[in-house]
Order: structure tokens, then C-alpha cells, then sequence
């Protein structure tokens, strides 16, 4: 399980660049649920935002404050940050990045 | 590589026994055999190339037009028309998916075949099947197929949805629509809800002086505090729910005559019945043996492998998965999962971890949505949802927020759909 392979170091919030400790094959599957809402490979062609090509830092603190339940305007997303920790976020967050390039 | 294999996953004899044509075989590209073309197996399909273009992938799916479930209850409320929940295969065909169009009749798992209804057969490294629900006839006294043309289910989508909104349509205002409901596991829990408040937005703007009856064989239901809350702001004294335990439980319909009967001997005649069934694994299933005594099909959390026929993965509603509801998003996140490890098998590597998500948006009336989500793990063979995610919108909130999850359940029909079909808007 990656919640439970992630050093704990890395859970409790290092640099951005210690996210790829995650397996890219492990990322990609955990990337995969994103895609039935905001579109295949993050672009999405509804009325939900698209997130292909966010920059890394900016989609990791948003979905940071949704888990934190700091967006007043947030409607599903904080449940479901809420399932994933601050490493994985952060992987979560450089793959889309990575994806809009 | 059997010895290897066995003591690093566990997995036993039968895994590794399977690993030995695909190695006799040389270098010749795997062929995995997809069997039921919606949300779980077109998924899987997709993936499977996605993942790794040297694969073969053959879809094998009966219709050549699939028609969604989620999104057609908007359908009976007038807000969708049925094109625009249909999908094709052809943006499959277009990512090297080979699309057969017949029905899959017999699995010989020990030959690693699978029989078509043209007499063909396909011969598979690894099977996946996704074939949604069946219906258990006669499981509910009265209700059997000659029935379901009198009284539809419409729990498959297609012409029995067609059926059910012709007969609404038909309907003189001030008629009474029933609903039987079934105990669970069924289909889409919250599916049943969304109906009567499609119909109950139809009847207000067409028919107002009609009612709806909910006859409940539940004592409780998904999200029923804000169905509840949504019906009494939008449709006040046009629903009314009977549960369980106050004779909601319907143990015999006559279909010819419209009419349900409770357990304590009450007649509803109704002007439209619609009879959602007890259901099982699709057919399929229990041709391959993948099905145990309930009729579902248990499987090993981490991958959607069968738990009881090596080789051979299933999806979607036909599995045992809870916590994970029976939804569309489920089986999709299933197919990716199931793609991903049949990938890495072929390849002699280690699955990757499982990690799968759901949210099922409903739609109470035009411009209100509420949401259920959740985020899943496997733990060995087990799904569990990971704790502290997910759970329903909140009760106490304006007006504003219902629009929003009105606005996200349709981008997320539209963004599966792509992600699944390749269907553009």
C-alpha cells in the first residue's frame, strides 16, 4: 500500500521533489480516478476545470486547502483529498503538471 | 518464474500455470479478451492499449450503440434525449481495440477460451469481464420477462428506458406512478431516488396533479436525507416513500393488471409501474464460474482478479467490492486497476498499488445536484475506503452549492464518457 510505503518524513511534508519517491507505475493508477471528472489526462471537456498543465505548486496547494477544508467554494473536492496524504497530493499534482507539457 | 512468482505474490499454482502458454508462446503479443463494452470493460479495453500498445485487446460487446445507465433517469425527466447517452466504439477502434459485436455464451477457463454467439471462439492470456447486471426473473413473484414489456425495469438502460418514458408520456395527469424497489445489492443505490425525482420534475411541469409511490423494500436509502429534503423544496406532497418496514416490502406484481402487493396484503394499482428488480452477475459471469452462491462475483481487491478462477478479472457491478458501491465511476476505476496489473502480469512485473475512487452525482431537479464520493484502497485482498474520505454533500447549504453539483454532474458525464468512449460533446 502506498499510504503505508510513503516514509512517514515524506507525510508529514517535505520538498516537492521528494513526491517522486512514489512508483510512476503506482502514480499513474492513482492518477486515474482524476480523469472521469476533470477529463482524460486532466483536460476536460465539461464544465468541471480542466487540470492538464496546472503549475505543480499552484494545483498542490489548491488541492492542500480543499483537504483542509479551506475553500469556501469547494463543493466534492475536500472529501475527496481527504483520501489521499500530503505526498501523494504532491505526486498528484507534478503528473498533471507533467501531463500538460 | 512459477517458483518466483509463488512466493513473492502468494498467488499459488494457478497463476503460475497460466504464465507457461504465454512463455511457450514466444514472442507473440498477448491477447486479452475484454467481454461487455461499458463503463468497466470499455474502460479496460482502453487502458490495456493505453498502457501498453504492443497488446492485443479484443472488446467483445452485443450492441454496437451502448446506452448509458447513469444520466438516463434525466432522460425520463425530459432534461437529456436518449442520443445524447448513447456512445459507439469507434474512437476504441481508433486506439487499436478490436470491437466484436456478439455475445460472449461459454468461458473454458482451463482452455483459455471464450465462445461468441456466432459460434466463434477467442482464445485469451487473460479475460476480463464486465457484464454489468441480470435480472433475477421470478425472483419476485409475478415478475418475469413477459412482464418487464408491461411493466419495465429499466435498470438496463436501452428499450426498457425507452418503454418507461413512452408510458409517462402516455399517462393521463393525475395518475399515480409506482415504484418497486428492490433489497440490496442492487445497481446504483441512489439510482432509484434520482428516478422519482426526474419523473416528480416532469410531472410538475407536465402533470401536476400526478402522484409517485415509492414502495421501498429498504428501511433506509443512499443519500436520503437530502433526496428528502431536495423533494420537499421541489416536489412538496408529490412523493411519497414507503419503507420496509411500514409495507414498502412488494412480494407479487401483476403486471397486466399494474397492480403491487405488499407483504401485509395491500393492492397499489398504479397508472405506471416501473419494477426495479432483485439482480445478480451478469450471465457471463456464471457461465465462467466466477460466481458464488449470491449470484455476485467475489474478486481479489488489489487487482479485480476472480477469487476463485485465476486469469479471468471482472468488473463493475457483477463484483463484490464493497465498500465500493455498484457505479458506473467504481467500474471504471476498477478497469484501470485490472488494466494496469494484467499489464504488469504479462510483463513478469508486480502489479502496481491499487488505488481507486467513486462519486455519483444525482440530479433532484433542474439546477439542484447532490453528490456521494469516496476514495478506496485494497488491504491484501480486501477494498477499503480510506478513512476520513468522501461521504455526502452537506445538508445545510444555499441554493448555490445544489447548482454547483448540478453543473459537476453533468461535466462528469461528459468528461467519463471522453475518458471512457472517446465521446466528445
Amino acid at each position: 500500500m502506498i499510504r503505508l510505503a510513503v516514509p512517514l518524513a515524506l507525510a508529514a511534508g517535505l520538498a516537492p521533489a521528494q513526491a517522486q519517491e512514489i512508483d510512476p507505475a503506482d502514480l499513474a493508477v492513482m492518477a486515474g480516478p482524476c480523469a472521469n471528472c476533470h477529463g482524460p489526462d486532466g483536460r476536460s471537456p465539461g464544465a468541471i476545470p480542466s487540470i492538464a498543465g496546472l503549475p505543480e505548486g499552484e494545483a498542490a496547494a489548491k488541492m492542500l486547502a480543499f483537504r483542509a477544508d479551506e475553500d469556501p467554494k469547494a463543493t466534492i473536492m475536500p472529501r475527496l483529498m481527504k483520501g489521499y496524504g500530503e505526498a501523494e497530493i504532491r505526486a498528484l499534482a507534478r503528473w498533471f503538471a507533467e501531463v500538460g507539457q | 518464474m512459477i517458483a518466483r512468482r509463488s512466493v513473492l505474490k502468494g498467488i499459488g499454482v494457478g497463476m503460475g500455470a497460466l504464465a507457461l502458454p504465454s512463455l511457450a508462446r514466444g514472442q507473440a503479443a498477448a491477447h486479452v479478451v475484454v467481454v461487455g463494452g461499458g463503463f468497466g470493460g470499455a474502460t479496460a479495453a482502453r487502458y490495456l492499449r493505453r498502457g501498453n500498445p504492443d497488446l492485443r485487446v479484443t472488446l467483445v460487446e452485443a450492441d454496437e450503440r451502448f446506452v448509458t445507465c447513469p444520466f438516463s433517469n434525466l432522460y425520463l425527466g425530459g432534461l437529456r434525449d436518449l442520443d445524447s447517452i448513447t456512445h459507439g466504439y469507434d474512437d476504441l477502434r481508433a486506439a487499436g481495440v478490436e470491437v466484436v459485436h456478439a455475445r460472449a455464451e461459454g468461458v473454458d477457463a482451463a482452455a483459455r477460451t471464450v465462445t461468441l454467439s456466432d459460434g466463434s471462439q477467442l482464445a485469451w492470456d487473460r479475460l476480463v469481464l464486465s457484464p454489468g447486471i441480470d435480472i433475477r426473473w421470478g425472483a419476485l413473484a409475478g415478475y418475469d420477462e413477459a412482464a418487464a414489456a408491461l411493466a419495465p425495469h429499466a435498470w438496463k438502460a436501452g428499450p426498457q428506458t425507452q418503454l418507461l418514458h413512452d408510458q409517462l408520456r402516455a399517462m393521463e395527469d393525475g395518475g399515480t406512478f409506482v415504484m418497486v424497489l428492490p433489497e440490496g445489492p442492487f445497481r446504483c443505490p441512489p439510482g432509484p431516488y434520482e428516478r422519482a425525482s426526474m419523473v416528480a420534475h416532469y410531472f410538475t411541469t407536465e402533470k401536476p396533479r400526478s402522484k409517485i409511490l415509492i414502495l421501498d423494500s429498504q428501511e433506509r436509502f443512499s443519500k436520503q436525507p437530502l433526496f428528502q429534503q431536495g423533494w420537499e423544496a421541489l416536489y412538496p406532497g408529490m412523493i411519497e416513500w414507503v419503507s420496509q418496514s411500514d409495507d414498502g416490502l412488494v412480494v407479487e406484481v401483476d403486471a397486466a393488471a399494474r397492480e403491487a402487493v405488499t407483504g401485509f396484503g395491500e393492492r397499489h394499482k398504479a397508472d405506471v409501474l416501473n419494477v426495479i428488480p432483485p439482480q445478480k452477475a451478469g450471465a457471463i459471469a456464471e457461465a465462467a464460474g466466477v460466481t458464488d452462491e449470491t449470484g455476485w462475483v467475489p474478486v481479489r481487491g488489489d487487482r479485480f482478479e476472480s477469487a476463485l478462477v485465476p486469469g479471468i478479472y471482472v468488473l463493475g457491478d457483477a463484483t463484490i467490492a464493497n465498500p465500493m458501491p455498484k457505479s458506473g465511476f467504481s467500474a471504471n476505476t476498477q478497469g484501470k486497476v485490472a488494466a494496469a496489473a494484467i499489464i504488469a502480469e504479462l510483463a513478469g512485473r508486480e502489479p502496481p498499488t491499487a488505488s481507486f475512487a467513486n462519486t455519483c452525482y444525482s440530479l433532484i431537479g433542474p439546477g439542484y445536484g447532490i453528490s456521494v464520493a469516496g476514495v478506496y484502497a485494497a488491504d491484501g485482498g480486501t477494498v477499503i475506503e480510506i478513512e476520513g474520505s468522501g461521504g455526502v454533500s452537506p445538508l445545510e447549504v444555499g441554493p448555490e452549492f445544489r447548482r454547483a453539483e448540478a453543473e459537476y454532474g453533468a461535466g462528469w458525464y461528459a468528461s467519463i464518457c471522453a475518458d471512457i468512449w472517446g465521446t466528445r460533446a
